[in-house]
């Protein structure tokens, strides 16, 4: 009976179900490797992953609208590489202002994505291919060949240096917010209703056009966050920053639960999505898994978990048919 | 109405992405100052070396003499390095690149030190069409001389072989052509070089025994697994390395993030690590920051950009990398200008076994450059150091 509640437990809800796997993960690598549940490990996953982390937060509106945004590293590099050349030689200095530089830039990008997705009618991944080449294109313009690091960007690097909580905090307030805004504002409501029945929102009076462009302009805005904290926290602006690491955003969400076709997924989904993938890629250089097997185990650990989570699914809708028939 | 609303924020959106290209223009147009800047401390260099370079001049008159002397070439040989009246033209791979403003200016001193006139070409983009471009208004303009730092290996062939019907000597520096499209490369540093100069960094950092690791950028990288084989080929014919022990090759594939991760899996994996030695850039910049956040005790050399390493070089505990490696643009080019001249004077012919007299720097002698071609070795990398970092940050 007890064990019955247990299963009951964890398939009863996805959330309980990535907890569960994130704990046979955990004990598994600490039987592999026991220096891996120390403080100083844990910082550094949170750390050395936070640009996915909240990425993912953008990706998950974007993919309760049923759309996708590949753009979101190149948006990335272009405004990581702008803050970094402004640090570079001296236009500006305050963090605080190459922050909000780096992110007003991120929103721009995310709203053009948005009016042409919306109103110009153009598939989401169509239109973020486009971006995803003049974004990343921009980036090496900005740049001019030169690239900041090391002593550029000194002051600027501070924020995020080993050690210092500024990530930690931003990570924690990005999570807070979008945990408040998707389950109790009225814009997080029309999200999900965009999403699960775009006609009928539109019915039912919502501005569907708006709420799309909304959500990628959002997600702008979080990349270029992501290209301030990446400068931060690697101190290193580089033109092919992060590129071809919005998979890792997007695997994160799938593997969070959040569907591919539109108005499921949540946000402590993500994060247990995102916290998987950041585990992987912490996990994998510790246990021995030979450098060059290393995303191949990756792949197969990502499909693995996503499979144990469909079949979970459909057992629980099949508990769910039974009892109804009853 | 709405349409207006929409059309507004378009254009508002792109004038404000334009402004933001348009500011980091601007930022980089900047680079001409601090470029130049380096100029007099890197001048001061090249005169300590005039000086030899006078010294230098006859003996290089007589050695080429005695092996010239049954040829025609005898007259030219005579004459020395002297090429008053002969064009030399460099080709590099992009305007605006530090690195190549350096080259530029050690093959302009060598080539004028020597009465020769100077042709820089700086195509304005990274692309072999302007490559090709450059060296066809070369060959219409008649130079001697070519020595070009090729944006693509193989796509420059027709060009470069016009050139060379046409009796220009071509030769090419930092980043080769095929064997077909030139007489002879000037290669920035062997691989026995490197993993020499490697080993020997991890051997001195360590104080002569303990664990070493390795974080390379991709684990296809031909250039750096070329470098880590040397290494290891090194250190097992000699028993003075023998208490050496290489724990891990990682591979960071040159991205910030990842050789992040793989550097502190190192660090926590083996934790009387000694040594981190890092032959890519990216892999050596993040490990540098790693260490140095860290304020492991654990050392860190490899090859890296001097600009990227400045904030990490120092031989006090607050900095992670006591001295690391790179070549130098300025010789790499000087030697690519004495090649030129050699090659001009016909001194020599490209073929290996040929040897010449590089000024100051040196006799060189043309190897076999596994191509079908020929390479002549700068020498072992450049090390950066605390003591000359602060002048090399700029440069490159």
């Amino acid at each position: 009976m007890k064990e019955k509640s247990f299963i009951k437990m964890i398939t009863g809800s996805r959330e309980a179900l990535l907890f569960f796997i994130l704990i046979v993960m955990g004990i598994l690598i600490t039987i592999l490797n026991p220096t891996f549940f120390s403080p100083v490990n844990i910082g550094q996953i949170f750390r050395n992953n936070a640009l996915t982390m909240i990425m993912a937060l953008g990706m998950l509106c974007v993919m309760l609208t049923a759309g996708i945004d590949i753009s979101i590293t190149s948006t990335l590099a272009f405004a990581g590489m702008t803050i970094g050349m402004l640090t570079k030689y001296n236009i500006v200095n305050s963090t605080l202002l190459l922050f909000l530089i780096a992110m007003v830039i991120g929103l721009l990008c995310g709203l053009l994505n948005g009016l042409i997705i919306a109103k110009g009618k153009v598939a989401p991944i169509i239109c973020t291919m486009g971006f995803m080449y003049i974004w990343r294109g921009m980036a090496y313009v900005v740049g001019n060949s030169q690239f900041a690091s090391g002593e550029d960007v000194r002051e600027f690097a501070e924020f995020g240096k080993d050690g210092t909580i500024g990530p930690y905090i931003i990570l924690i307030a990005c999570y807070a917010v979008f945990f408040v805004m998707l389950k109790w504002t009225k814009f997080g409501r029309k999200i999900y209703a965009v999403g699960s029945n775009p006609e009928a929102a539109m019915i039912s009076g919502i501005n569907v056009d708006n709420t799309l462009v909304s959500v990628y302009t959002i997600m702008g805005l979080l990349a270029g966050l992501a290209g301030a904290l990446s400068v931060s926290i690697y101190a290193s602006a580089q033109p092919n920053m992060q590129y071809g690491r919005e998979m890792d955003v997007i695997a994160a969400c799938v593997i969070g639960g959040v569907s591919m076709s539109g108005g499921r997924g949540s946000v402590a989904g993500t994060f247990l999505g995102a916290l998987i993938i950041s585990i992987i890629a912490k996990a994998l250089p510790l246990v021995n898994v030979p450098s060059i097997a290393q995303n191949t185990v990756k792949g197969v650990i990502i499909l693995v978990v996503v499979i144990f989570n469909v079949i979970t699914r459909r057992m629980v809708d099949k508990q769910n048919l039974e009892r109804r028939e009853m | 109405m709405k349409r207006k609303v929409v059309s507004i924020l378009l254009s508002a959106a792109m004038t404000a992405v334009l402004l933001a290209g348009c500011g980091g223009s601007s930022a980089s147009t900047e680079t001409a100052a601090p470029a130049a800047e380096p100029a007099p401390a890197a001048e001061a260099a090249p005169a300590e070396e005039a000086a030899p370079a006078e010294e230098a001049a006859p003996a290089e008159e007589a050695a080429p003499a005695e092996e010239a002397a049954p040829a025609e070439e005898a007259a030219p040989a005579a004459g020395g390095s002297d090429v008053s009246g002969k064009t030399f033209a460099i080709v590099v791979k992009s305007a605006g690149n530090p690195y190549f403003k350096k080259a530029i200016e050690g093959f302009t001193e060598v080539i004028e030190g020597n009465g020769g006139t100077v042709v820089v070409k700086e195509p304005s983009a990274a692309t072999v069409d302007a490559q090709i471009t450059e060296i066809q208004s070369l060959i219409s303009q008649g130079v001697d001389s070519i020595s070009v730092a090729a944006n693509d290996e193989n796509a420059l062939q027709a060009t470069l072989e016009e050139a060379m019907a046409a009796g220009i000597k071509v030769n090419c520096f930092d980043s080769k052509v095929n064997a077909d499209s030139r007489l002879t490369f000037c290669n920035q540093a062997g691989t026995t070089e490197v993993g020499q100069a490697l080993i020997d960094a991890v051997l001195d950092l360590s104080g002569g025994e303990g664990q070493y690791a390795i974080l390379s950028a991709t684990s296809q990288a031909t250039n750096q697994n070329a470098w880590i084989e040397a290494m290891k080929s090194i250190q097992e014919g000699d028993a003075k390395y023998s208490k050496l022990e290489l724990v891990e090759v990682a591979y960071g594939d040159d991205e910030p993030q990842k050789s992040t991760d793989q550097a502190q899996a190192l660090l926590s994996k083996y934790p009387d690590l000694k040594v981190i030695c890092a032959p890519t850039t990216v892999g050596i910049a993040a490990a540098a920051k790693v260490l140095q956040d860290q304020k492991s005790s654990v050392k860190l050399t490899g090859l890296g950009l001097p600009s990227e390493m400045a904030e990490y070089i120092g031989n006090d505990d607050a900095h992670s990398c006591p001295y690391m490696f790179l070549w130098n643009p300025s010789d790499l080019a000087k030697l690519a200008a004495y090649s030129s001249i050699a090659l001009v004077n016909g001194e020599i012919k490209g073929e290996v076994g040929d040897t010449f007299t590089a000024g100051d720097m040196g006799e060189y002698t043309l190897t076999d450059a596994g191509d079908g071609g020929s390479e002549i070795i700068l020498g072992p990398p450049f090390q950066f150091n605390p003591d000359n970092i602060a002048e090399w940050k700029d440069v490159y």
